[in-house]
């Protein structure tokens, strides 16, 4: 009964519209409830990460490793060939996704 | 109300009704805009989380680094500068730390290499090493296996590996090889009493500022760099107006911009019939408004919701796996790691407001244009 009834609201092109919208906005929100528990879930590997990264006195994400200059982007060379900033000439493709550092946009221009 | 509702209920079929004639068409554009908002919103979640994960984990970074430079390169700090810096007022502990990098020339990867400062803690001895664990994947290595490395002398050099970093810190240290100070300076050949930088941790964080114009004034040929610094650098990487997110934001918002334009500057021979015999048989200009306000609102919203659910589930379910490749560049190694979700409300709302907005406005300005004009003109396309 119940599902003949449904059948014939949805039957309209506005019943559908609406409740497909109703739908997405449900798993929209839904989002917000799977963010509050994966951040329950990874909390403790994030405070590992963090208690790791004070042990060894770590200092730069590992997101680009091709070269030193991007791998340590806090502790960048400044003026090495090929190693300047990212930012720079480019020589690396990662190098021209990061932005020049803080310690050397304060730096004077090198060109 | 009920019968407002119900008037809207009826301009929603028609508009569906209208949609469903260029069926073709209008899926298309809903997949773009989609695939639009998903493209932004997978690169604000990205970069948000990424910027919360660098600011929680670099947290602990020394307060400052002091590194040696010679003839503006990195050099390597001699014991005296240790001396030096030891007796500043202010600074709780100086440590001298070890580290670099190692080319391997057959996975063409470059490893960092570090000394801990406490070896044992990590399970580090003469002989055997700690490993990161893309290293490990990358190499095939199992525990308490072996990692073979050629030395800077040339000699192959062989380390029993004691352990694997943790999974959960491969943002940090996926290509790092920690291994005991005396293997460090046999296998690069390190001068004795070297180091790479030192490490400072002050007593007082308010009196890093003097501290560092001290160092500076003490050892003027050393350059000195703040946690402060490390952690805008990272907050810079990934803000909104530069960095990684400009270069992949450009063309999504130059390919959005294209498509509202286009909308906003004209209507279809098709449509502008349809407004005029609308009008013919009797609607008013704001029925004819209303209708086209819901044509805009459900795409978008629909484009919105959708988009930014897909834009969710890749950033944080499916480890923003398109990303990679971009990210990637020419690097072997690459960390797989887990993001914690962080949700902006005011970067939420302000995604909201570049992506609903000017579709929906694209939508209803050239609507009025064509409503308000006699409908005949309008059939007859003088418009």
């Amino acid at each position: 009964m119940i599902a003949v009834r449904l059948g014939s609201r949805l039957a309209r092109r506005s019943h559908r519209a609406l409740a497909f919208l109703t739908a997405i906005v449900g798993l929209f929100l839904l989002t917000f409830a799977d963010a509050a528990w994966l951040r329950n879930c990874r909390a403790p590997g994030a405070r590992a990460q963090a208690e790791l990264a004070k042990r060894l006195g770590l200092t730069d994400l590992c997101l680009f490793t091709e070269a030193r200059y991007t791998r340590h982007l806090s502790q960048a060379d400044w003026h090495s060939a090929f190693q300047e900033y990212p930012g720079a000439f480019e020589h690396f493709p990662s190098g021209s996704l990061v932005s020049p550092t803080e310690p050397a946009k304060r730096h004077a221009n090198l060109d | 109300m009920r019968t407002w509702i119900e008037k809207q209920k009826y301009l929603i079929d028609f508009t569906l009704s209208s949609l469903a004639r260029r069926k073709v068409k209008n899926l298309g554009l809903l997949f773009l805009y989609t695939v639009i908002v998903f493209l932004l919103a997978s690169v604000m979640l990205f970069t948000q989380a990424l910027r919360r994960e660098a600011a929680a984990s670099l947290a602990g970074a020394p307060d400052v680094i002091v590194q040696r430079m010679v003839a503006g390169r990195h050099d390597l700090i001699s014991p005296d500068y240790i001396g030096k810096l030891g007796n500043l007022r202010g600074v709780r502990k100086t440590e001298s730390r070890l580290w670099g990098y190692y080319y391997d020339p057959i996975e063409r990867a470059n490893y960092t290499v570090m000394v801990p400062g406490s070896a044992g803690q990590e399970g580090v001895s003469t002989g055997r090493v700690a490993v990161g664990q893309e290293i490990a994947r990358r190499l095939g290595l199992t525990l308490n296996g072996k990692i073979l490395l050629t030395a800077y002398s040339g000699e192959s050099r062989s380390f029993d590996i004691a352990r694997f970093l943790p999974l959960e810190s491969e943002l940090l240290t996926a290509d790092l090889l920690l291994m005991s100070e005396e293997d460090f300076r046999s296998f690069f050949g390190y001068p004795a009493g070297q180091y790479t930088d030192i490490a400072l941790t002050v007593v007082n964080p308010q009196e890093v500022h003097n501290i560092a114009g001290k160092i500076a004034n003490r050892l003027p040929d050393s350059r000195v760099i703040l946690r402060e610094e490390i952690l805008r650098t990272y907050d810079s990487i990934f803000n909104w107006r530069e960095g990684v997110v400009l270069a992949l934001l450009s063309g999504a918002v130059i390919a959005f911009a294209i498509f509202a334009l286009e909308k906003a500057s004209g209507l279809s021979a098709d449509e502008k019939r349809e407004i005029g015999i609308l009008k013919a048989i009797g609607w008013e200009t704001g029925d004819v408004i209303r209708m086209k306000f819901w044509e805009g609102a459900l795409i978008s919203l629909t484009a919105f919701f959708l988009g930014y659910t897909a834009a969710y589930l890749h950033v944080f379910r499916f480890a923003a796996a398109l990303f990679e490749p971009v990210l990637k560049g020419w690097s072997t190694l690459y960390p797989q790691f887990e993001l914690v979700p962080t949700l902006d409300g005011f970067e939420l709302a302000t995604l909201f407001f570049f992506t609903v907005f000017p579709y929906a406005l694209a939508t209803i300005v050239p609507i009025w244009r064509a409503a308000v004009t006699d409908p005949d003109s309008v059939m007859r396309g003088s418009l």
